[in-house]
């Protein structure tokens, strides 16, 4: 193992790796991410192995275990080089073909090909649509990656941004790059990175502390996280760069105890640093001493807030603290503190090595740079992808993301977690950046975008937000933790067709004063989800109040399932899926629901063969009088049978 | 040590280096309600009653809403105690804790001072209203951590840790007539029989 003492030296054991290796030579990647992981990468990984070990070639075919692509939909991904073919949800029935025919005749699977509509198959991981579209600066390197071994960093250009930092330029150039190149907080609020760093570097104190924030919480959201575990060195280079531009000689790492997989990679990432002389009293010999500890957080949506973090850090309990002396200035036992997101960190070796001109180049005014979005909710590819500051909604949503899988209508986008809100359809357009989405109502957040389609209720969706936030609220302030009590209870009373005149403007009246008066940011944006939600459907929230009606048909004591008379052929299919005995008929008699009984779990309405069709949903209309029992169904003429 | 100029409901006052607005103002003569705030102890900031509205030099006349206990009291700061907004806020949080302690005498003094209508929200009482004066003193004052929070959101609840309270309560109970429900020497009770039973 190598001791690096030195740019030089970095640089000649860079150039040893790059001899060594062997471009001709086969080579398989595999996803092992945590969305491929729980699709069983681990399993295709054992069965290349074995699969190789049996009937490989002569001389070793290198395994590359990466971490996340992004494409999560559609793992386990498997990259077959040189011949630089990318397979698909691969199985592991599908190794033993993937060994004799592509790794050893070089001839291509189509079957596990991306398939773009009836045109061949497409070869290149990064022609397929999904990843065509976007710029994965930040993110990209993931899939070269062994996230375990320092050495697959270091070949690919890793370090080099420390190096030049540390011998290049003096830490006022460092900090001065990261203003000129106007980076912005990547965990929600969009602060600009670099005035940050320069309030903790001209605070009072010779100890400084910086902090990468890895509590990622949104729902939906796991950018973090697949940074975090698929590249942990990117973010621990961007941190010793901080380190070096602040003055800071102790890091520290936030990560969430629910994320093992980031937790291992990230430890071990430390441990070969320091073994190679990238961390400790000496950091590349360059002087600069800094080390970095990793603090496992317990699972507190709050604890993502500043103060609240460096309570947690510091040994006690995760709760805000009032911080009207920002903890830039007196953070980490009121020192002098530096808390950036995981992506920040990890987008500021980019910035090093390509120079502020080239970041500002891309994206919007005021929001530079990439940012990564984990698409998930009613899209057809699911997943996290990258993409310039100001690209529209409608490009993330259709280009990348392929539109609304069965052809549903799309409604709206909930981004920013539960401090955000939703943005409707007349909004597809607004180019995304940290401007844009707060003048609609909702903002960046993290990176969180959840896509909804017609079958999403807007006061259901509010209302499990406000759930959310009422389990994840610490309790200390009153605002938050009545207001948003208080809010859940009128949203779930609309909800169970109980909602009454008044109740949209009480939740605003609550709302305004939740946002003015909280203790923290949790407290400050949680009426978000409710008042995005009425500004932009406010007519569903008087159709549950007024009509009793859920317009999507979601909320359970305002929908009921019928069949209807007409339509029903007596097949039996829904009478015995029941899991409740509600539906009575029999063998060529009309079924009819018994709604004292029934649950409204739905199984009838999916199980209802489609040609018949003859279950409906409905909701804010009466009740038609069930068929008397013991009615004949009436075979239709004419219907095709 | 320095003074520092500012402007409370629009009359100067002095205050001194380090004070926060709430000092500031209750050393004028100015009333703002608190429930969480004790003079002994670190303030706390969780009750939010004590906000007030400010407006600082150079922001052009935007105001911000900020909690006196904790703001310091700035050269030039204009602060309103009692606006239209903090008004309406304090009614409405009023309002939320007489759901949940309708017996408080401070909030029911509070909630007429400030028109709180307390049948506005349904009774759901907890009866402790969480100001953290209990938790705090014994911690701070008395350095002898006999109760602490549990729980979080609505979950939270204060909660003696009997090892400690069995040993250190029966010859303090200063926090008994600190609690405003003055249901505390109750919920003490209830905790030492599990442990020497």
């Amino acid at each position: 193992m190598p001791r690096l003492n030195s740019d030089a030296d970095l640089d000649t054991y860079r150039g040893e790796l790059l001899a060594a290796q062997d471009a001709d030579k086969p080579r398989i990647t595999i996803c092992s991410g945590t969305g491929c992981h729980a699709l069983r990468s681990d399993k295709v990984h054992q069965a290349f192995v074995d699969e190789l070990e049996r009937n490989g070639p002569d001389g070793r075919v290198d395994i590359l275990r990466t971490g996340c692509h992004g494409f999560c939909e559609r793992g386990t991904i498997v990259t077959v080089l040189p011949q630089d073919v990318t397979y698909l949800q691969v199985k592991p029935d599908d190794v033993a073909e993937i060994v004799a025919k592509t790794i050893l005749r070089g001839e291509v699977i189509d079957r596990l090909l991306y398939q773009d509509g009836d045109g061949p198959g497409i070869l290149r991981e990064e022609e397929i649509p999904f990843y065509k579209h976007q710029s994965p600066f930040v993110f990209g390197l993931n899939r070269f990656i062994d996230p375990k071994n320092i050495d697959s960093y270091i070949v690919r250009g890793g370090y080099a941004a420390l190096s030049k930092a540390l011998f290049q330029m003096s830490p006022e150039q460092v900090l001065e790059e990261v203003k000129e190149a106007k980076l912005r907080g990547r965990g929600g609020g969009g602060f600009p990175a670099g005035a940050k760093w320069q309030t903790t570097r001209d605070a009072p104190g010779d100890i400084k502390y910086v902090v990468v924030n890895a509590d990622e919480g949104d729902p939906g959201a796991y950018m973090d996280r697949s940074l975090l575990e698929g590249n942990p060195h990117r973010v621990l280079e961007g941190l010793i760069i901080g380190a070096h531009a602040i003055g800071a000689r102790q890091g520290f790492v936030y990560v969430r105890q629910e994320y093992p997989m980031a937790v291992e990679n990230l430890s071990i990432a430390l441990e070969q640093a320091r073994e190679y002389g990238i961390l400790g009293p000496s950091v590349l010999g360059s002087g600069l001493a800094f080390d970095v500890r990793v603090h496992r957080g317990a699972g507190a949506f709050v604890s993502g807030e500043s103060s609240a973090l460096m309570c947690a850090i510091e040994g006690r309990v995760g709760e805000p603290r009032p911080k009207y002396v920002r903890t830039a200035v007196s953070g980490i036992w009121g020192r002098p503190t530096n808390l950036n997101n995981v992506e920040t960190w990890a987008t500021v070796p980019l910035i090093i090595d390509m120079g502020a001109d080239w970041f500002t180049s891309i994206g919007t005014e005021n929001s530079k740079g990439t940012k990564i979005f984990s698409l998930v909710g009613n899209v057809n590819n699911t997943g996290l992808v990258e993409v310039p500051m100001g690209m529209t909604l409608r490009q993330v949503v259709y280009d990348i993301g392929g539109g609304i899988p069965r052809d549903r209508k799309f409604k709206a986008v909930q981004t920013g977690g539960p401090s955000g809100g939703v943005i409707p359809e007349k909004f597809l357009d607004l180019p995304v950046d940290f401007d844009e989405l707060a003048k609609a109502g909702s903002m960046m957040g993290s990176g969180g975008m959840i896509v909804m389609d017609e079958d999403t209720c807007m006061v259901d969706t509010a209302r499990y937000y406000l759930d959310f936030l009422a389990e994840e609220s610490c309790g200390k302030c009153t605002p938050c933790r009545e207001g948003i009590s208080q809010m859940l209870k009128v949203l779930r009373r609309i909800c169970a067709g109980d909602g009454r005149e008044g109740d949209i403007e009480l939740l605003e009246e609550i709302s305004e004063m939740v946002e003015g008066w909280s203790l923290c940011a949790l407290g400050a944006t949680a009426p978000n989800p409710v008042l995005s939600t009425i500004a932009h459907f406010r007519d569903e929230y008087e159709a549950h109040i007024r009509e009793k009606r859920c317009p999507a048909d979601v909320c359970k004591a305002l929908t009921s399932y019928y069949i209807d008379p007409e339509k029903c052929e007596a097949c039996m299919l829904c009478l015995k899926n029941c899991a409740v005995g509600a539906i009575t008929g029999g063998k060529n008699l009309v079924h009819v629901v018994d709604q004292a009984t029934c649950t409204k779990c739905g199984t009838c309405l999916d199980v209802c063969p489609s040609r018949f069709d003859a279950v409906v949903k409905l909701s804010g209309v009466p009740m038609p009088e069930p068929v008397p029992a013991g009615t004949q169904v009436t075979r239709k003429r004419g219907r095709a049978q | 040590m320095s003074d520092v100029a500012l402007v409370i409901n629009g009359r100067s006052v002095t205050a001194e280096t380090g004070m926060t607005i709430l000092e500031a103002a209750r050393s004028a003569g100015v009333d703002i309600p608190t429930l969480c705030h004790h003079e002994k102890i670190t303030p706390f900031g969780a009750c939010r009653l004590c906000t007030v509205e400010i407006t600082k030099e150079g922001q052009r006349g935007r105001s911000r809403l900020v909690a006196s206990c904790v703001y310091p009291a700035e050269e030039g700061l204009e602060v309103q105690t009692e606006s239209d907004t903090v008004v309406k806020g304090r009614k409405l949080i009023l309002e939320m804790l007489l759901a949940r302690s309708p017996g408080v005498r401070e909030l029911r003094e509070y909630g007429r001072r400030y028109g709180a209508d307390p049948g506005k929200f349904s009774l759901e009482p907890s009866f402790c209203i969480l100001c953290g004066l209990c938790v705090n003193y014994c911690a701070e004052v008395k350095g002898k951590h006999a109760m602490g929070f549990m729980g979080r959101g609505v979950e939270r609840q204060v909660m003696f840790l009997p090892e400690v309270a069995s040993e250190e309560c029966a010859k303090c109970g200063d926090c008994f007539t600190l609690c405003p429900t003055g249901i505390w020497p109750s919920n003490y009770g209830l905790a030492r029989v599990p442990h020497w039973g």
